[in-house]
């Protein structure tokens, strides 16, 4: 009997181990299209810092503890004009401020269940294209391995990318950082498309919130606000009139 | 330079809390149904604000980014897998930018 139960409890812990491996694997694939576009932002990155003489550890620092591309520009530009401290951290938190919605949104498709200290290990790796790929895999909910998986392949290539532009001698060829810029907005429509194809709740809330954010970007006074608000605030409002026409969400 | 170790940090601090308080404190959380709604659209919402008109700089030059940008939604519509739709972009950015604007 008892060694009928010790094979058994072999079994579902075999089982179990599988199971890791193929979350795991699956965070990784998903995690592939943000890391081709992350390298050579990181790349950029990393050469831009270098150009303003700030130290080449203090740059992978900034890559490994904000993980956050925009506000990481900013924040090497506003290091070398010699802005203040306190004017350096407001802006970052201003700019990704947006993170607040995205997390807030992503926390309805973690499996219930998973313990805080998990939750604060995956958030960190929160980004904008992160959480978009995550928002739109078809599981209803999403294993903390697969996110950690998927989080820690998109941070790899943003550090390692970071730590090549720092040491790397002269820029990239021009015609390839042009045609690689792309990479993330492909990525972005290719996650948008599909879905809006079956869906016109989707479909009138992604143009409300393209159309949004170009009003933002156009109309004098609101063409100063930063491109973190400019995203936060297309955003909520896209998202609220769908909310109001469509009161069952996305699975109308 | 410790100056500057604090201010990253700091900054990393400011980023962090964003995006971990929502999704440890509202995981476990029953919400009414019209939160639930408005943040099930958030994801298309986002997207939607993120590509446009953000794609128009991304590149150079906004006719390269929209040749890319066409690509990627022909691809989309296909179903293909993102990476492949992401290759696809690159190559007609970069086809485009070399073939019709050459020099």
């Amino acid at each position: 009997m008892e060694v009928k139960a010790a094979a058994e409890s072999k079994k579902i812990s075999e089982q179990a181990s599988l199971e890791k491996r193929s979350l795991l694997i699956s965070g990784i694939k998903a995690g592939l299209p943000i890391a081709i576009g992350y390298i050579p932002i990181a790349i950029t990155f990393g050469l831009l810092a270098k150009s303003t003489g700030i130290p080449n550890y203090i740059t992978v620092c900034m890559s490994l503890i904000v993980f956050a591309g925009a506000s990481q520009f900013v924040g090497v530009k506003l290091m070398a004009i010699g802005a203040t401290s306190w004017e350096i951290i407001m802006t970052t938190f201003i700019l990704n401020f947006r993170h607040f919605l995205m997390s807030s949104s992503l926390s309805r498709k973690i499996e219930s269940g998973t313990s805080k200290k998990w939750l604060s290990i995956i958030s960190f790796g929160i980004t904008d294209e992160s959480f978009t790929v995550a928002s739109l895999r078809k599981e209803n909910k999403l294993s903390p391995i697969f996110l950690l998986a998927l989080n820690t392949t998109a941070f790899s290539a943003w550090v390692s990318g970071t730590a090549v532009g720092v040491f790397l001698a002269t820029g990239l060829p021009g015609s390839l950082t042009n045609s690689m810029g792309i990479a993330l907005y492909a990525m972005f429509i290719g996650l948008l498309v599909p879905s809006v194809k079956g869906s016109k709740p989707i479909l009138l809330v992604a143009l409300t919130a393209m159309i949004t954010s170009y009003l933002i970007g156009i109309i004098p006074f609101l063409n100063n606000l930063s491109s973190g608000w400019s995203i936060i605030i297309a955003t909520i409002t896209a998202a609220l009139i769908g909310a109001i026409l469509y009161p069952r969400g996305v699975k109308n | 330079m410790d100056n500057m170790l604090l201010i990253i940090i700091f900054m990393g601090l400011v980023t962090y809390l964003p995006r971990m308080l929502p999704v440890v404190l509202l995981n476990n959380l029953k919400l009414p149904p019209f939160l639930e709604s408005f943040f099930s659209f958030i994801p298309f919402a986002a997207l939607g604000a993120l590509i446009f008109p953000g794609i128009l700089n991304s590149t150079g030059n906004p006719a390269t980014a929209v040749a890319g940008g066409v690509v990627a939604v022909v691809l989309g519509l296909l179903r293909l897998n993102v990476t492949i739709v992401v290759f696809g972009g690159i190559l007609g950015v970069y086809l485009f930018d070399n073939f019709f604007f050459y020099k």
